[in-house]
């Protein structure tokens, strides 16, 4: 089946400002999103940059705005859009473009950095594992499933106008680490999060929780940030 | 520009990074990757790491090292298996203690659960042993580690793109790299280089693997004179997406999951009596196509079923997240209700560059080593995973050679200087690359692409005979003769995919060569290379490695070199 992709360009050593360019695709309706944009670049177009590499919605390279919507090309199929296979492809908003769909990923880096993200715990560990229970594993589990695809920070409104605004994807991390058993810095993490750069930053527009690609409950877990703020004499 | 290092680690995924901790405290280190640190393919590994650490069961790292023995079809070195399994359970608590996710058990100890060919008592019964994160084991691994280095102030230079490795007087002195958003040449000159760049998958049609995973540190040091070994031995694992080749860890018949055919018959019960769908993967993957050639696949085509509907919905949405997921969105089907179509697919290469158990790169039989030059993870051959990996041993394999080649390096650098490199390094780079794009070509990448892809999946999968052997060797010398006239046309320096797709291709068709003289050379059936010409194992004559030499415009020097066995003689492989 013909499908039209209208897809944004831009490469700075030549172009003075974005354009957009069509191609015309046979697609399958089981095809990804993917599958079409290597199809224009072996096929038709070699010069059109993208990230790609696991294909299956685990390496958190592509998620771009397809249709006005965040998403990772690899996880969207041609079938799931009721655009009478008309598809509009761009970069993931709010970062900077390097060339067509690839955006400047370092300010996200950036921030994912600043929240300590690694376990903390100067306690000598025993021989063998420290004992977690289920529960306290679980707690942390949904945090597990974020890929860094940026797709949360990259949709937030507050990030947008707030370029301090750790994000998201940032606070996600940081509340595998608070909520995480095994962790003795909490009190600080959590310091460090008390602020409207931090966790106050969030204004529970649940755009995180919708674009994820992972399911994840993003805007939950920032709650339960909060919450632990509030509550801070206690360890969570 | 040129950097200088103590060691460069090219290759961010398990291996690479294992080794950049064990470097990182008080040496100069840098790790360069094509892809972004944290979109390595290690993310992608679903079903766990193995240890014998008796959390749920009786276990023993004897147990471990035979499985692997005899998973291996005998083709492993035994001092090494050792080491990996002896070493296997501290690998587990160094990962529990830098913070890893895993699963518990009810007292709070790391979970396990079981995996293909992992038993207790020497082959008796199946025993769970897998580590394991959901099934999301390698992301969860690959993250503290990344995160682990930015700790230690790791220096990466991510989405860097090797092109070849610098040697001088016998001595590898550093890499030359592309930087893929300038287009700028880089020189890194250090007094080791480690490659741990993963898998090379991508050469077959149907793969588990990246569009990354495309060989090019096996086919750098192959160009530099590193010999490959055992790259005959490509593992097809059984459960692979019908059509898409996305993998269904093997957690899923851990957990329960059955194989059928088109009788609704659970046919590994016929092949496998004692451990049935847990066989190795080499067995289950020869299995589901001898159903297929019987007539026995659903609806007379190439695929089977595998049946997770019994596990109940709690396991499939729980320990099974991912993977049920997978299943949703790519082949739409509803795991809780409905069977999974599923085929081989490409996934893992026991073969790689040459090396011993402490990372260095061995030049010939007698053991003599590439100066400067370290190995670690899929690219390499230790060798640990034989003729067949067993599942769950490459994350082990990737930490504790990526840990013991880190402390090996350590050891090398403090006892010579930065070796004098010349000058121009850069400049010939440069002029190499500025001849493939100026080239006129009337080739298409993508069609040698393909081609490649579909012959060495037609041909040199699962089942071979001298006579497609031969057809696909022809097939890959013709690929690379069109390959001189695939030209470039993109002309840019930012992001320019095509040149690096270009460059892969290269690699790719190299290694194609290789893996496809070794199924050759090698008249015998053992592990994942199958040759029903010979459809016996052959200990007479190859209870051997194959070693494959680069020797430019002519096809590749195949000599061998004999495998280590230590405490288990070669018996048959039953299960
Ligand atoms: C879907 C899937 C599931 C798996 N599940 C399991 C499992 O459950 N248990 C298990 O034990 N094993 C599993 N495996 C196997 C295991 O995941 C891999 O073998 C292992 O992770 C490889 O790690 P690595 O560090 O060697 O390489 P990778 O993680 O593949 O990393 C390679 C690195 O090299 C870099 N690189 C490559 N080429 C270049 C270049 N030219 N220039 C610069 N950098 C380069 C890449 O950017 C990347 O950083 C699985 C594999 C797959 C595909
Ligand atoms: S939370 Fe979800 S959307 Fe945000 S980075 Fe992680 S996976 Fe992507």
């Amino acid at each position: 089946m013909k499908c039209q992709f209208t897809v944004f360009r831009f490469d700075p050593a030549a172009d003075e400002s974005p354009r957009y360019q069509e191609y015309r695709v046979d697609a399958e309706p089981t095809d990804k999103i993917l599958d079409c944009l290597n199809k224009i670049r072996w096929e038709q177009d070699p010069t059109l940059a993208f990230r790609a590499s696991c294909s299956h919605g685990i390496c958190g390279s592509d998620a771009l705005t397809i249709n006005g919507h965040v998403g990772l090309a690899c996880q969207k199929l041609v079938r799931d859009y009721k655009t009478a296979n008309n598809f509009v492809i761009e970069p993931l908003p709010l970062f900077k473009v390097i060339k067509d769909l690839v955006v400047d990923m370092n300010p996200f880096l950036e921030k994912h950095r600043s929240v300590k993200p690694y376990l903390i715990n100067d306690e000598p560990p025993p021989e063998g594992e420290r004992i977690q229970s289920q529960k306290d594993q679980t707690v942390i589990e949904p945090a597990l499933r974020c890929i860094l695809c940026a797709s949360c920070t990259a949709s937030c409104p507050i990030s947008r106008s707030n370029p301090d605004y750790v994000g998201p994807a940032a606070l996600l991390r940081a509340f595998r680490y608070v909520y995480d058993s095994r962790d003795t810095a909490t009190g600080s993490r959590l310091a460090g999060l008390d602020g409207n750069d931090g966790a106050w930053g969030c204004k529970t527009m649940w755009w995180c929780t919708d674009v994820c690609p992972k399911g994840i409950p993003v805007t939950r877990c920032i709650g339960q940030i909060k919450r632990a703020i509030k509550q801070k004499d206690k360890k969570p | 520009m040129k950097h200088h290092y103590d060691v460069i680690i090219i290759g961010a995924g398990l291996a690479g990074l294992r080794a950049a901790i064990e470097l990182g405290e008080e040496t100069k280190v840098a790790v360069i990757s094509k892809v972004f640190a944290t979109r390595s393919h290690s993310g992608a590994a679903q079903g766990g790491i193995g240890a014998a650490l008796g959390n749920e069961e009786e276990d023993s790292w004897e147990w471990h090292m035979f499985d692997t023995v005899k998973g291996s079809d005998y083709l492993g070195d035994q001092d090494s298996i050792e080491i990996m399994t002896q070493d296997a359970p501290r690998t587990i608590y160094e990962l529990e203690h830098i913070g890893v996710p895993f699963n518990r058990t009810a007292e709070g100890k790391i979970a396990q659960r079981a995996f293909g060919g992992h038993t207790s008592g020497f082959g008796k019964a199946a025993v769970k042993r897998a580590c394991f994160a959901a099934d999301r084991t390698g992301r969860v691994i690959l993250d503290t580690l990344w995160e682990k280095s930015l700790q230690r102030g790791i220096r990466f230079f991510d989405e860097f793109h090797i092109l070849s490795l610098i040697v001088q007087d016998h001595q590898c002195c550093g890499v030359t790299a592309y930087e893929i958003a300038t287009g700028e040449i880089h020189v890194f000159h250090c007094k080791a280089v480690l490659l741990a760049t993963g898998g090379a998958g991508k050469i077959f049609k149907t793969t588990s693997n990246a569009l990354a995973s495309t060989g090019d540190g096996m086919a750098v040091a192959y160009r530099a004179g590193a010999p490959l070994e055992d790259m005959e031995f490509v593992q097809f694992h059984p459960t692979g997406i019908y059509k898409l080749g996305i993998l269904i860890s093997e957690a899923a018949r851990g957990e329960g999951g059955i194989l059928r055919n088109n009788e609704g018959e659970r046919f590994m019960e016929r092949y496998a009596p004692t451990i049935k769908d847990l066989a190795p993967r080499d067995m289950v993957s020869r299995c589901i196509l001898e159903e297929i050639r019987a007539g026995r696949g659903i609806d007379g085509k190439d695929y089977v079923h595998l049946d997770l509907t019994h596990l109940g919905q709690e396991v499939n949405d729980s320990k099974l997240a991912e993977i049920t997921g997978f299943a949703r969105t790519y082949a739409g089907v509803e795991p809780n209700k409905e069977p999974i179509p599923v085929q081989p697919t490409c996934h893992y290469m026991m073969g790689g560059i040459a090396s011993n158990a402490d990372g260095q790169v061995v030049l010939d039989s007698q053991g003599s080593t590439f100066a400067g030059l370290y190995t670690a993870g899929e690219c390499a051959c230790v060798s640990v995973h034989g003729a067949n990996r067993l599942g769950c041993n490459s994350l082990l394999d990737t930490l504790v050679f990526g840990r013991r080649s880190g402390k090996e390096i350590r050891k090398f650098i403090h006892s010579i200087g930065l070796p004098p490199i010349a000058e121009d390094v850069a400049q010939q780079e440069k002029e190499k690359l500025q001849i493939l794009m100026d080239r006129p070509g009337d080739e298409n990448y993508g069609a040698v692409l393909a081609e490649m892809q579909a012959v060495m999946m037609d041909k040199v999968s699962v089942f071979r005979t001298q006579a497609s052997l031969k057809e696909a060797l022809e097939k890959i010398r013709e690929l690379q003769q069109r390959f001189t006239r695939v030209s470039v046309g993109d002309r840019g320096n930012c992001f320019n995919r095509e040149l690096l797709d270009v460059l892969e291709l290269d690699n790719m068709l190299d290694l194609a060569e290789v893996i496809a003289a070794g199924a050759l050379f090698r008249e015998e059936s053992r592990g994942a290379h199958f040759r029903e010409d010979f459809p016996t194992r052959d200990d007479n004559k190859f209870l051997v490695h194959t070693l494959a030499g680069y020797r430019p415009e002519k096809e590749p020097q195949i000599f061998t070199k004999p495998v280590t066995i230590t405490r288990f003689q070669p018996q048959e492989r039953k299960y």
